[in-house]
């Protein structure tokens, strides 16, 4: 085992010590408390909390990776050629537009609660994968393609076979982009009543709890990290299988 | 048999290919050279219907290209391209299954099929199946390149320069193998190249191309004595020509009763090596053997006349 692998395990399992049996964990955070105040966030589980936030990142960048990588699919075939200067710009909107400014938008809309956070990541997250999804799609070598044609490959099995499975580890490259912003960026839905770690970071910020602040921080911090680390072992993995040479940032 | 009749493509105002009529009969090679932008990929590539034709007709077997589906038609054709094109994301076994498996062969007949292919090829198929690509010397890779344009035994097979990405001593070696495999399967091939010695040594005839048209179409000897117009001449090199006409033909046919001193050549060797070891060694004539057994001699003499223009 490495020391990156021991320490990502030792990560794993003090993060899921503390989502189950935070009390324990008081001491730690005692002194960043004044007046007596609570060291540890009780006014909901943790392991709830960051269950909903996991949920919701994961809904939204889902959402996301369906719609970029489909649009990438259809901007990359002869017929949606066209297409592709429009979806950039769509998905370049969505990048720029500030999540909380979305939210502002969306609220009413939709009301408070999950969706208008649902919204807001989706949005945000669309134009890593797209871009990314792009980039594999047409780094597919030329003789790759000509062979997948001469071979009598219908446009479907071309893609379906060669093009997508080739371009997946950078698709996935997107995707982790996307799901580690949306991950960060999920706590600002609890300024609109979306059920995320958010709501600890919060209270700590109303309560002047810096404890608060700091257990939602370094939740999600932990959950960033690990997930990262996931995807980059998994886009290893895929790299290899493609018979590529292993790129991705260690 | 594929018969090409008046083929034309055109991009813009520009004929890329200018009416080509040409028939390769069954179980022949024609080897299409020209310099590049002469119109001879394109010209292949509208075979298999890559590219579709502004005009003319390509029938196969007598079958006209144009009453099939493109994708569907592509599955009948083998075709190796430069470079080879191998899926570098499917193992060895699984390159050379791609068509049979898109023609929904059952799973024992195409391992039947792959295993049969890699023997042909001489890679052992317990060791070289379930390989990757990359993990292949560039010699292998294109072997595995033809292996899988043949796997659903097609009639014809279309190489675009296939043996271009390889040194000359495994291109020699592929060469040999591919005609060792065409008489085997008595495969029509159409081979484009730009290498005039790649065409001599291939092809039962050479068609030249330049700027879209087709310039000369006959068997090399022919060719070499009869350049249809100054660019086939210049294709060919005047100074290669008496050589180039040795290459074509075999000691065997020309052999000789009689001793000869020296080093013996083999009958199967092409009368430009046996001219070349004449010169080297300084010798009148050189022995030949069939199989190690003395059958005869060649001479100096005798090659002489026959690198001389025919009349």
């Amino acid at each position: 085992m490495t020391a990156g692998a021991v320490m990502r395990t030792v990560l794993l399992l003090v993060l899921v010590a503390f989502l189950v049996t935070p009390q324990s964990f008081a001491p730690v955070f005692e002194p960043l408390t004044r007046y007596g105040a609570p060291a540890i966030y009780a006014q909901g589980s943790l392991v709830d909390i960051t269950l909903s936030h996991l949920g919701i990142t994961l809904v939204a960048t889902l959402a996301a990776t369906l719609v970029a990588v489909g649009l990438a699919i259809v901007v990359t075939r002869p017929f949606g050629a066209e297409f592709l200067p429009l979806s950039r710009s769509i998905s370049h909107i969505g990048q720029t537009f500030p999540p909380v400014a979305v939210l502002a938008m969306a609220v009413p809309v939709l009301g408070f609660g999950t969706e208008p956070t649902l919204v807001a990541l989706f949005l945000y997250g669309l134009l890593p994968i797209f871009e990314n999804a792009i980039a594999g799609l047409s780094g597919v070598s030329r003789e790759v393609r000509e062979a997948a044609r001469g071979m009598g490959m219908t446009g479907w099995q071309r893609l379906a076979r060669v093009e997508l499975p080739l371009a997946l580890p950078v698709m996935l490259t997107g995707i982790r982009v996307s799901a580690v912003i949306a991950l960060s960026t999920a706590t600002i839905g609890s300024t609109v009543a979306a059920k995320t770690l958010g709501e600890v970071i919060i209270a700590g910020l109303t309560t002047n709890n810096t404890a608060f602040v700091l257990q939602g921080g370094l939740i999600v911090g932990a959950l960033a990290i690990l997930i990262n680390d996931g995807l980059m072992a998994l886009e290893r993995l895929l790299r290899r299988r493609n018979g590529l040479a292993d790129t991705t940032a260690r | 048999m594929i018969e090409i009749d008046a083929l034309t493509r055109v991009y813009g105002t520009t004929a890329v290919v200018d009416n080509v009529s040409l028939t390769v009969p069954r179980g022949e090679i024609c080897v299409v050279v020209g310099t590049s932008g002469s119109g001879k990929t394109t010209l292949l590539r509208m075979i298999n219907r890559l590219v579709e034709p502004s005009s003319g007709s390509v029938r196969i077997g007598g079958e006209d290209t144009r009453g099939f589906v493109a994708y569907q038609l592509r599955r009948r054709i083998g075709y190796v391209i430069q470079g080879n094109g191998l899926f570098p994301h499917h193992t060895v076994g699984q390159n050379i299954a791609t068509v049979p498996s898109l023609l929904n062969w059952d799973k024992a007949r195409i391992r039947a099929r792959v295993d049969e292919l890699l023997t042909l090829f001489q890679l052992d198929p317990e060791d070289y199946r379930d390989r990757m690509p990359r993990q292949l010397s560039g010699g292998q890779q294109q072997r595995i390149g033809v292996a899988r344009a043949l796997a659903a035994e097609p009639e014809i097979l279309l190489m675009d320069e296939p043996f271009g990405a390889l040194d000359p001593v495994i291109r020699s070696k592929a060469q040999a193998d591919l005609l060792a495999i065409q008489r085997r399967f008595g495969t029509t091939i159409m081979l484009v190249t730009h290498d005039m010695t790649e065409a001599m040594a291939l092809g039962t005839r050479i068609a030249v191309m330049d700027a879209g048209k087709l310039l000369q179409y006959a068997p090399p000897a022919e060719i070499i004595s009869r350049p249809a117009t100054v660019f086939v001449d210049a294709l060919i090199g005047s100074g290669d020509r008496p050589f180039r006409m040795l290459a074509l033909q075999k000691v065997r046919d020309h052999v000789e009763p009689g001793a000869a001193a020296g080093l013996p050549i083999d009958e199967e060797a092409s009368l430009r090596e046996a001219y070349a070891e004449c010169l080297w060694s300084g010798r009148d004539a050189v022995p030949v053997v069939r199989d190690g057994a003395l059958v005869g001699r060649i001479t100096l003499a005798r090659l002489t006349a026959l690198a001389a223009r025919p009349q």
